[in-house]
């Protein structure tokens, strides 16, 4: 039975072999052609010769959640072979280079077995050898192209645009297609079963990951000073920023910027810089990941007490620096939260799309003066590397930045007494002043806590408490600045919630589940602390399911700790092996669930 | 925005500056430090030299890290800005802050535990980066605040108060401040106002980085026969080998040199750097030879003081980077936010 746009194609690949942008213009041509695409790349902590793999999914019903079986396999990588020959689907196809014969590890007779002579064909049409290598992976895309029925004219006309300007390549590059194109259609039962055709499902959306959206939020957010320290998965955003500040913050005429970027000697360093220009009143960010949170823990409880508004995006990934760097998972929850020493508290943005990095990245810098302390923006390496379709980015050009409470020259004219910490508004939030504004008042001496609400030194308990309190009352104001929750009832009779990537596979999960008789009302956490909307969703189910990508289970405690919740109600699903969750390990989960608990579900089914 | 401050009411006797402020105008609280603890007399001569300098206070923007040297911003220019950070992390608010607005004068105060030791890293960065500001450490060897550990710039052999020699030898911040390329390097001493106001005042005006070493004897836990950070060591053991004299535009210049000892500097604000030397060896314009005397020096146990080192024209990084000449926090939303229409092409782009 032939079926269109509904496929797992996999690319096993060794790293440095040039795979990563024949395979990013696969994943770009179906894009293109209408239909709805994500990408996954899978890779090591290594610059050359380890294996990578990089997935497409093209799904017109837009899953676009890992799975772990895959119904294509392009096996270029021969120490991998057996593993990738193992993940095919029953029925799947296995594409592979036949130059040297049929490989021994290929023992399904289960699979389509489709053999390349990829290494031959580039012998014989190329010389040197670099381009050798690299368009061994053109050549298969150019098979693929015949084998999945794909149109050619977009992946030309894609190779035009990609080289134009180095046009030298151009002809080669098509070449390669050609090659591979040409022996398929002549060797090979071209289509396959597993097929594209045009469709127009993509609308006016883009292709884009989460990092790049980050940065182009930061930008339009008004983000001057980029302070970091490379760390995977999180360089991509200050890679990002410098590409797009470079073109969108330079005068014209002098050609100077209108912002910086300064690779600091370390985490420690970065964000002070952000605290620093923050102080000092421009708006800063500094990008990192679970290593360089640990090193900033200081320095992010000062400004918690010294009250400096902040930026910092943490891409997760799995573990510390020689655990699983170039892996995904949602660990720094906890650490993030309560980042620093002596009850210190963090408010969290948790995107789940690249349309929402560049939201929340913006929102961050409003929020982030507005409230007068740290944000950070947790996302993962799943979000943060990998291109995703994306609804487009928006920007209203009447919003205005939200610069939050600060006196002028004019408003420290009118005060009597200036007083850095006093509650005015009863919100928690005092005013700010920034270094050089008034010759006689309004300066004052920032610190941690040993100062009373009119930033005099003072190490008296009372003060130290009453600060603690309006500290308190200002987490309430926050609370009440962050975005909702995004809930979503089915009728059913037990929860689910999740954040951040889980939101990828979620939707066929549910769907699935649905399938199966179990439905389930749903809650996206978009950001903590955590709104009513929140307390509303579990304090109506009975069961609830609570799905996070690490061990500990660390939004459990989250939710304890903000709202008092009793932890037993929530049934944890953990996934912590480093790649995304898939539909199928949330399903699976669920449904052991309510067999091993024998509840009822809302229709029987058969199993 | 520059507001030329009102002058306040005052005592006739007290002088005033150009701007008509006197030197009260540039104190602060009264400071909670040792008696006698050197500190202090830094933080009396960054007062004067910046009355002297007639900038108003509050065009300066204090910062520092912990330790008691670092809490003394409290005790002048009470009416600019300070930020009291975290231990030896001051030179990364000091980079963001003057990133954030280059209009400013920013003096920095550290201690040796908070530069040599757990700031060495930033401290060394903070050079390379080339920061327009005057970063003064408050050298005693020891931990003040902590009650007088060793600190790293203590010299090997200098016995604790108890009488225990320090095993280790010491960072000489000079010569690492001179070899990581700070434009402008200095030492100085807490008991020696006459050298340590126009340093400051220099390093005030210096576009660049300028450091200044001054040793400032902790009265409480370095201060015994043994130390070789105490009042009576220093004095007995300073070799002054360049004086600074900072020659305001409006000055009469009333001195006259011998031939050939004096280096006369332009500052960027059209007042005069003089530097005369006092060791016909000495060469202050060079990093190589600079750096060679002060090392050999701290061999014989001679501590050399003065404007070791100074880099005429040198860059900041501000010009490094290629920033706009508006301070970041003043740029308006329309210089920063690139609006609607450019996003349409972004997301075109990604199409
Ligand atoms: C991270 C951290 N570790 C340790 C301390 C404790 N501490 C406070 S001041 C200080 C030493 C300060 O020495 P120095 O910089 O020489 O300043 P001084 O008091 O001598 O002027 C230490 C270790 C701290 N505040 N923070
Ligand atoms: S302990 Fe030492 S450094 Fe600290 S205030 Fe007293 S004399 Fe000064
Ligand atoms: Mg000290």
């Amino acid at each position: 039975m032939t079926s269109f746009n509904e496929f797992v194609i996999r690319f096993a690949n060794v790293n440095g072999s040039g795979s990563a942008s024949a395979n990013g213009m696969f994943a770009k041509a179906l894009f293109r052609m209408g239909i709805p695409v994500t990408t996954r790349n899978i890779f090591p902590s290594n610059i050359q010769g380890l294996p990578t793999w990089f997935e497409v999914r093209a799904s017109a019903r837009e899953y676009f959640g890992r799975r772990d079986k895959v119904d294509i396999m392009v096996a270029m990588n021969a120490e991998t072979y057996k593993e990738d020959v193992d993940r095919l689907e029953s029925g799947g196809y296995l594409i592979y280079d036949s130059t040297r014969g049929r490989p021994r590890e290929l023992n399904r007779d289960d699979v389509h077995e489709i053999g390349i002579p990829i290494t031959k064909l580039i012998l014989s049409e190329f010389s040197d050898p670099k381009q050798r290598q690299l368009f061994k992976n053109i050549v298969y895309v150019g098979a693929l192209s015949a084998l999945l029925n794909m149109e050619f004219d977009v992946l030309t006309s894609m190779v035009a645009s990609q080289y134009r300007g180095k046009d030298k390549l151009i002809q080669p590059n098509i070449r390669a297609l050609e090659l591979g194109r040409n022996y398929a259609l002549k060797y090979l039962r071209c289509p396959m079963e597993v097929q594209v055709k045009s469709d127009d499902l993509i609308g006016d959306r883009i292709l884009v990951d989460g990092n790049e959206a980050a940065a182009l939020g930061a930008i339009y957010g008004g983000a001057t000073l980029c302070a970091w320290y490379p760390i995977t998965p999180s360089t991509s955003v200050a890679d990002a920023f410098e590409k797009h500040a470079s073109r969108l913050r330079v005068d014209p005429n002098t050609k100077k910027k209108n912002f910086a970027i300064i690779q600091a000697e370390d985490e420690l360093s970065a964000i002070g810089m952000v605290i620093g220009a923050g102080w000092n009143g421009a708006r800063a960010f500094t990008a990192t990941s679970g290593p360089g949170i640990s090193l900033m823990n200081e320095f992010l409880g000062l400004a918690y007490f010294a009250e400096v508004p902040a930026v910092v995006f943490d891409v997760q990934r799995a573990g510390p620096s020689t655990g699983m760097p170039t892996r995904t998972q949602q660990s720094d929850i906890l650490s993030v939260a309560f980042a620093s020493h002596g009850d210190t508290k963090h408010p969290i943005l948790l995107p789940a799309t690249p349309k929402e990095c560049f939201d929340f990245a913006a929102d961050a810098f409003d929020l982030a003066e507005r409230i007068q302390s740290p944000v950070i923006v947790m996302t993962d390496l799943e979000l943060g590397m990998n291109q995703t379709l994306s609804d487009p980015f928006q920007w209203d050009d009447a919003r205005q930045f939200d610069r939050g409470k600060v006196l002028d020259f004019e408003d420290l004219e009118q005060i009597e007494r200036y007083g850095r910490y006093v509650d005015v508004d009863g919100d928690g939030i005092g005013y700010r002043t920034l270094p050089g504004t008034h010759p006689t008042k309004g300066s004052f001496f920032t610190r941690g806590s040993s100062r009373n609400e009119w930033a005099v030194y003072t190490e008296d308990a009372q003060s130290y408490i009453h600060n603690m309190d309006r500290l308190n009352k200002k987490w309430e104001t926050i609370r009440s600045l962050m975005p909702q929750s995004d809930v979503e009832h089915r009728n059913g009779r037990a929860g689910i919630i999740y954040y951040g990537t889980t939101a990828t596979p979620m939707n066929e999960s549910i769907g699935l589940l649905d399938e199966n008789g179990i439905t389930l009302n749903s809650m996206r956490i978009r950001s903590y602390p955590f709104g009513p909307e929140v307390v509303e969703f579990i304090d109506a189910h009975e069961k609830i399911f609570l799905v996070e990508q690490n061990r500990d289970a660390q939004m459990k405690s989250l939710l304890s700790f903000d709202l008092g919740v009793d932890p037993k109600k929530f049934v944890s699903i953990l996934y912590y092996g480093g790649f995304s969750i898939s539909a199928d390990y949330i399903v699976d989960r669920v449904t052991e669930h309510y067999i091993v608990n024998k509840l009822p579900r809302l229709r029987e089914v058969e199993s | 925005m520059t507001f030329v401050p009102k002058p306040a009411a005052r005592h006739p006797l007290l002088k005033t500056n150009e701007i008509g402020l006197t030197r009260r105008d540039y104190e602060a609280i009264v400071s909670t430090l040792c008696a006698g603890c050197g500190h202090d007399s830094v933080s009396a001569a960054v007062i004067q030299a910046c009355h002297e300098l007639s900038i108003p206070p509050h065009q300066f923007a204090k910062v520092s890290g912990i330790g008691c040297s670092s809490k003394t911003p409290s005790y002048f220019l009470g009416n600019a800005h300070g930020f009291n950070s975290v231990h030896g992390r001051m030179p990364s608010i000091a980079t963001g802050a003057y990133l954030a607005n280059k209009e400013l004068k920013y003096i920095g105060i550290s201690g040796d535990g908070d530069s040599a030791s757990i700031g060495l890293g930033q401290f060394a960065h903070i050079i390379r980066r080339k920061v327009d500001m005057c970063y003064i450490v408050d050298n005693n060897g020891t931990y003040g605040l902590t009650k007088g550990q060793f600190s790293a710039t203590n010299d090997r052999g200098s016995t604790s108060k108890r009488g225990v020699p320090n095993l280790y030898a010491p960072i000489d911040l000079v010569s690492l401040a001179i070899q990581l390329g700070a434009s402008f390097v200095a030492r100085s001493f807490s008991g020696d106002k006459q050298q340590l106001i126009p340093l400051i005042k220099a390093a005030v005006l210096h576009k660049g980085f300028a450091f200044i070493d001054v040793i400032s004897p902790c009265v409480m836990f370095n201060n015994h026969e043994g130390s070789t950070k105490s009042y009576s060591h220093v004095r007995n053991h300073t070799e002054p080998v360049v004086d600074a004299n900072l020659i305001m535009p409006r000055d009469e210049i009333a001195v006259e040199y011998e031939e050939g000892t004096t280096i006369s500097v332009p500052m960027h604000d059209g007042s005069e750097l003089h530097l005369r030397k006092l060791s016909d060896s000495y060469e202050p314009n060079d990093r190589v030879s600079a750096l060679t005397y002060v090392q050999k020096a701290q061999e014989e146990g001679e501590i050399v003081t003065g404007l070791l080192f100074l880099e005429e024209d040198a860059v900041d990084c501000h010009d490094i980077l290629g920033t706009t000449d508006t301070p970041f926090n003043g740029l308006a939303q329309e210089s920063l936010c690139p609006g609607a229409e450019k996003l349409e092409q972004i997301n075109d782009s990604l199409r």
